[in-house]
């Protein structure tokens, strides 16, 4: 119980950094810590105590394995977190170049 | 018990990155994060997210690093600060209180449910003849999930493409 | 301005002749064997694009864009992403989608078994690590001329 509560306290510090920083470079590390937090959560709702690794060995029978449902679907959402952070780069490179400033609060003339 | 540690390590890093103003120093206290992250991965014995994560991770801090180098910006605070810290100070409050209620209903750490994942188990090597299960289900038994991702990195990939395009398209310049 | 030394320093450059043609030889590795032990098609295809990354920041973007150009990449990665949707529409002829009937599953333990799950796995490295190397080129392609301002 009290690892989920630390997992969530993870997920706090970065939703923290998400809302009260104008800098878009750390919005960017606070949109990439929450990743961290939620990936780390279901793989912690899938382990079992004294469990081994989802991979059969040869000549053994393997009882006790960890739930490996959870891990096929975190190992496909790291690669979308990197592809999004690429994307998201991308584009405050391009706000750098056009504003001259990473402050959010000066961006303001949304061309219809 | 290492466990907690590496999760402290985590948060305290995680705090690092946050809190303190020279960008370059950030950026590597992230990367300080996910390697921590990489290490609970092996002890949760979880070898394939493992790899993945050591290695996105160091991608994306050379991609983070190229758009902060020579760019450093001094952070100002001005205008509602107090309400507006207090606010959000009150909201995670209210967010934890409700999410320990929520976690309650779940089971024990480390005592799963494993309904679906039984039979993946139990008849994994005979239906697909893969040794490696985690790859027999992100390949045979759900590959539409598969496809879908392949589609979103196809995806990111033209956009960033896109947006750093050199020749606009109304003006020419 | 006659100086033709682009990237870094001399030691960076032997390490990096001595070790990029291991970085790809290990990459492949992880994603043949992606069936028998941990790894897979992304893990793989990741440090696939690393080791070309790896050559471009040791000796500068031209060296590299030589090995590997833009045009290359572009097609190396729609070449992957149409080989794993075929994979997947081929099995139409026997029923289902992502149907296993023309691939036998062998012996357990060994390097040509389990299917298609390793034809899939080439496909997808294929695609994540020309594509991730794309995204790259084109990153610090512009530094180069937004640094000039």
């Amino acid at each position: 119980m009290s690892t989920y509560l630390l997992c969530l306290v993870l997920f706090c510090i970065g939703l923290y950094c998400v809302l009260r920083k104008r800098n878009i470079i750390k919005i960017i590390i606070g949109l990439g810590i929450i990743e961290y937090a939620v990936n780390l959560f279901f793989v912690l709702i899938g382990y079992q105590i004294h469990g081994r690794a989802p991979i059969l060995a040869k000549d053994q029978v393997i009882s006790n394995m960890v739930d490996p449902l959870p891990q096929a679907l975190v190992l496909t959402s790291i690669v979308i977190g990197l592809a999004v952070t690429a994307l998201i780069v991308a584009i405050a490179i391009r706000i750098y170049e056009k504003y001259g400033t990473f402050d959010i609060s000066k961006i303001r003339r949304l061309r219809g | 018990m290492e466990l907690q540690l590496l999760l402290l390590f985590m948060i305290l890093g995680a705090i690092v990155a946050v809190e303190i103003e020279d960008l370059l120093s950030s950026v590597i206290a992230v990367g300080a994060v996910g390697l921590g992250l990489s290490l609970v991965f092996l002890i949760l014995k979880a070898p394939d997210l493992a790899i993945t994560q050591l290695v996105v991770e160091i991608l994306c801090l050379i991609i983070l690093i190229r758009a902060t180098i020579k760019k450093d910006l001094p952070l100002i605070r001005d205008g509602r600060w107090l309400f507006n810290t207090f606010s959000t100070f009150l909201f995670i409050a209210l967010f934890l209180i409700f999410a320990y209620f929520a976690l309650k209903e779940l089971p024990n750490f480390g005592a799963p449910i494993m309904r679906v994942a039984k039979e993946y188990i139990e008849s994994g090597l005979e239906k697909t003849g893969a040794t490696n299960l985690v790859a027999a289900i992100i390949l045979d038994f759900r590959g539409y999930d598969t496809l879908g991702e392949a589609t979103i990195l196809f995806t990111a990939v033209m956009g960033v493409l896109a947006v750093m395009r050199k020749v606009g398209r109304i003006n020419g310049k | 301005m006659g100086n033709k030394e682009t990237g870094m320093t001399l030691i960076v450059k032997t390490i990096t002749r001595l070790t990029v043609g291991l970085i790809l030889l290990y990459g492949i590795y992880i994603v043949l064997h992606g069936h028998l032990s941990p790894g897979g098609g992304f893990a793989g295809g990741v440090i696939i694009a690393l080791s070309f990354i790896h050559l471009m920041l040791a000796f500068g973007k031209d060296t590299a864009l030589k090995k590997l150009s833009q045009t290359v990449a572009s097609v190396l990665e729609s070449l992957g992403a149409l080989m794993f949707l075929s994979i997947a529409l081929l099995g139409f002829s026997g029923g289902y989608f992502f149907f296993n009937f023309f691939l036998h599953k062998g012996r357990p333990f060994e390097l040509f078994s389990a299917g298609i799950i390793p034809l899939c796995n080439i496909a997808i490295s294929l695609k994540v690590g020309a594509g991730l190397f794309a995204i790259f080129a084109v990153l610090v392609l512009s530094k180069k001329s937004g640094n000039e301002k």
